[in-house]
């Protein structure tokens, strides 16, 4: 096991300057600069221009820059923002627990509902039951969420009254952040009411977030626990007499999870880019909006610090259910 | 930012809340994040309206409606007789705020002017880069570094500033959010602690409200400054909820969740006319949107080519496409809100076959060329693709072959100064300071070729006349000189005047005293609620 934990590790290291290359250069490769968008439509002289992208040090080679910004970020300085002037990690810190709650919600929904429902459809493969659980999952994955959060907005918060709009929490309620997340805040605040204005705030968000994934793990299961339950082994469990509860729960869910612990380790990637979407309509201030706001606006220290940092986040969660996957198939550790 | 709230606001929070029953609060349902909190070093209308509008003051304000200037922080000013100096009169006995995190120990007074442009002017103020690489965009933008020969403080309630030149918009640029006046003596606490980026996050001003507290991306909160000069506000607290999303934002203002909200989708608002809880206010913005043709570039360079273009422009539909009714068409390239707009000048007619004929005149056939469509929406132009797809057809019935262009936004803006750039671009400005210099000089002046100028047209005729204008500081002439140059404009027909939009501002019916500013600024100086 210790020597797969450090196989797993030793590849992150080439990922991580990969990954940092790439986040270098992709904001760089899109025509345009950010100088010239701080300008808009007024212009500014190329006297002007040269001079404020030499202040912010965009006028030495690439390399250089390069070599600058990743000798900063392994001392943990992953530079100013060229639009807020703010460190990025500062920012990154302060906005990133609002869209790991929502993240985490997300994931929990989707694997709490996923999973049993892909257990059902597969046992009662070919019924009503199934092709309903299926096809409301196609269907949820192919939803654009834009779509799909305003249409839940409208119903719930507009027609019906029960959830309210967008934001993390009431605005009555204002108490300093001690930990980021809401939820955790919100009953350290003692404020009565907070934390149930937080939960209320969390749920539609949650939901649209969560439909992608949940409609993943939802078809993955089926699939999974579908070829399991062929297997000879499981046969030979029924022929032997055993509840089907037991065949089933015990003997044929343990291997059919494998594939969808995997499937749930890569729905983080997913969730990320979800996030964009659905914090940009509940006014989540989370990392998902800030990232594309930062892209729009050229700002290079933002992109290139907010890609390597979530891409860390990503690989770090993917080796932890590589991990995970070791443990609970030992056959991979080899 | 993460925010860090001392005890002190923390309990001041929680008491507000639980005792102070009948406290007014005053929900904002912003439509961006605040770049930072320091006018100077920001050119959007959102930090603006965040920034300078709740907490600062400036010499001279613009009177709520209009883009007229009143006495601010300068209760009276002399312009020399030669128009290159000005004495401003300070008000006294004006107070900077007392916020949890400074407590002011003398009123406003000239070091605080000097300290808020010097820090902008002079590369060797230690201000000038208390945050690394901040540039000071409007300050540079508006000219002012080679403007300003000098500012002096006669005495503690007198400043003279000292132009190079003659400058007539200069009182008008006092009164723009980048020449807020911030406190010194903050600011010297701040440099003694070595604490300077605090002026950027906790701002601390002379203004109608004062900062509490911001969290990022999600809500910025104030409270009326209990001595403002001007009369503590109506309502107790301020807040902007930050709503990214047109249609949230309408859903928000709905529920009850804020009072007010900026930029409604188009298609939304006979909706919310309709509603019974909501009121909608609109009016003609200070904006403009244009085609501009490049006038150095063949055929172009023949102005009846470009007005034979533009009598093939069927501007009531683009308004009615793109808009849907909530715009007007353009016929000056300044919008009719502001002074000197000359009333007598004719719109080209909609005419294609007249148009068709002044071409074949023109011994322009078998032309093609590009039209280019701006990938975002502004303000001036909701969807220029849509207007571009109409413009194409109109040109096609001409027997004008139109390709549209599009490039990524900060693109658009570097691709389309460039004097060599191919066929007509569609872009447009929003006023900064109600001044037609801001528009006629700034959008069409000589000087702005390459840059601001897109129809790369320099005119000596039109050039002289603006120029003049900018110099003279007698308004009856400067009003005369910018209707010539308007009817010359007309003449000569670098652009394609398209159409000046309606600003539009729904809000809870309980709100009262919100004035629509023509600069398009969200300000709350005033406002109430009423049950």
């Amino acid at each position: 096991m210790f020597r797969f934990l450090i196989r797993r590790l030793a590849v992150l290291i080439p990922t991580f300057i990969g990954v940092s290359i790439i986040a270098f250069a992709f904001i760089r490769v899109l025509p345009g600069d950010p100088v010239v968008l701080l300008s808009g439509e007024r212009g500014m002289s190329p006297e002007r221009h040269a001079l404020i992208m030499q202040q912010l040090g965009f006028d030495r080679p690439l390399y250089i820059q390069y070599l600058d910004y990743l000798a900063g970020v392994l001392s943990g300085d992953f530079g100013n923002s060229i639009v807020t002037r703010r460190p990025v990690l500062d920012d990154f810190l302060a906005l990133f627990p609002a869209t790991l709650e929502l993240s985490l919600c997300a994931i929990l929904i989707a694997v709490v509902l996923g999973v049993p429902l892909g257990i059902l459809s597969a046992v009662r493969r070919g019924s009503w039951l199934d092709q309903t659980i299926m096809g409301a999952a196609l269907v949820g994955y192919s939803m654009p969420i834009f779509w799909w959060g305003l249409l839940l907005i409208i119903l719930f918060s507009g027609v019906l009254g029960w959830t309210p709009v967008s934001g993390r929490i009431s605005l009555l309620y204002f108490f300093p952040s001690v930990t980021g997340f809401m939820l955790i805040d919100s009953l350290l605040s003692g404020q009565a009411g907070a934390f149930k204005s937080a939960v209320a705030h969390l749920i539609l968000p949650s939901i649209v977030l969560a439909t992608i994934p949940l409609a993943v793990i939802a078809r993955q299961t089926r699939s999974a626990m579908l070829e399991v339950l062929s297997e000879d082994y499981v046969r030979t469990a029924r022929a032997k007499g055993l509840p089907p509860r037991r065949v089933i729960g015990l003997h044929a869910l343990r291997n059919a999870l494998i594939p969808v612990i995997t499937t749930i380790g890569l729905q983080v990637g997913v969730l990320m880019a979800g996030a964009i979407l659905t914090e940009t309509i509940f006014s989540w201030p989370g990392i998902g909006k800030w990232m594309v706001d930062s892209v729009f606006r050229r700002d290079y220290a933002v992109v290139q610090g907010g890609l390597l940092l979530i891409a860390g986040i990503i690989m770090l969660v993917n080796l932890f259910v590589d991990v995970l996957y070791g443990l609970v198939n030992p056959r991979i550790r080899h | 930012m993460k925010t860090k709230l001392t005890f002190a606001a923390a309990l001041l929070a929680a008491t507000m809340l639980s005792g102070a029953a009948g406290a007014k609060t005053f929900v904002y349902c912003s439509e961006g994040s605040p770049e930072g909190f320091d006018p100077g070093l920001y050119t959007s209308g959102t930090t603006f309206d965040a920034a300078a509008h709740t907490v600062y003051n400036r010499l001279l304000e613009f009177e709520q409606g209009t883009t007229e200037t009143v006495p601010g922080l300068a209760e009276s000013w002399e312009i020399s007789e030669d128009g290159l100096q000005y004495t401003f009169k300070l008000r006294p006995g004006v107070k900077f705020q007392t916020t949890d995190f400074f407590t002011p120990t003398r009123d406003f007074n000239a070091d605080d002017v000097i300290y808020s442009f010097e820090r902008q002017w002079k590369s060797d103020h230690p201000w000038n880069q208390y945050v690394a690489g901040g540039s000071w965009e409007y300050f540079s933008g508006m000219g002012f570094p080679n403007l300003i020969k000098s500012i002096e403080k006669i005495d503690d309630m007198t400043v003279r500033f000292t132009l190079n030149q003659q400058e007539a918009p200069f009182l008008a640029n006092l009164a723009m959010p980048f020449a807020s006046i911030l406190s010194k003596e903050y600011a010297d606490k701040l440099e003694a602690d070595g604490q300077m980026q605090l002026m950027n996050q906790q701002p601390l001003g002379t203004g109608p409200f004062q900062f509490v507290a911001y969290q990022q991306d999600a809500v910025i909160r104030y409270r009326a400054h209990e001595d403002y000069w001007n009369g503590k506000q109506a309502i107790d607290d301020l807040v902007f909820a930050i709503t990214p999303d047109a249609s949230v934002r309408y859903q928000r203002l709905s529920a009850g969740e804020c009072h007010l909200m900026p930029f409604p989708n188009a298609a939304d608002v006979e909706e919310m006319k309709a509603n019974p809880d909501l009121k909608v206010m609109e009016q003609e913005g200070l904006n403009i949107a244009y085609l501009a043709y490049n006038t150095q570039m063949e055929p172009f360079d023949n102005p009846q080519v470009r007005k034979a273009l533009n009598m093939a422009i069927n501007k009531e539909a683009i308004v009615d496409a793109v808009f849907q009714g909530m715009a007007t068409p353009a016929k000056n390239p300044i919008p009719p809100t502001m002074w000197s707009y000359n009333e007598e000048v004719e719109d080209d007619p909609y005419d294609p076959e007249e148009a068709q004929r002044m071409l074949e005149e023109a011994g322009v056939t078998d032309l093609s060329m590009k039209v280019w469509a701006m990938p975002v929406s502004r303000p001036y132009m909701l969807n220029a693709r849509r207007a571009a797809e109409l413009i194409q057809s109109d040109f096609r019935q001409i027997g004008v072959d139109v390709e549209i262009v599009s490039y990524e936004w900060a693109e658009y803006l570097e691709r389309s100064s460039d004097v060599n750039r191919d066929g007509a671009v569609i872009l447009g400005w929003t006023g900064d300071n109600g001044d037609p210099d801001n528009f006629l000089h700034t959008l069409l002046g000589c000087d702005a070729v390459g840059g601001a100028n897109r129809a790369q047209w320099c005119d000596e005729e039109f050039n002289n006349l603006v120029v003049e204008a900018k110099q003279t500081t007698d308004p009856d002439e400067r009003t005369r000189l910018y209707e010539e140059a308007q009817v010359v404009f007309k003449r000569e027909a670098p652009w394609a005047t398209l159409n000046h939009s309606l600003s539009i501002v729904p809000m809870r019916k309980e709100v009262e005293g919100f004035v629509q500013s023509p600069l398009g600024d969200f300000a709350f100086e005033g406002v109430d609620l009423v049950e």
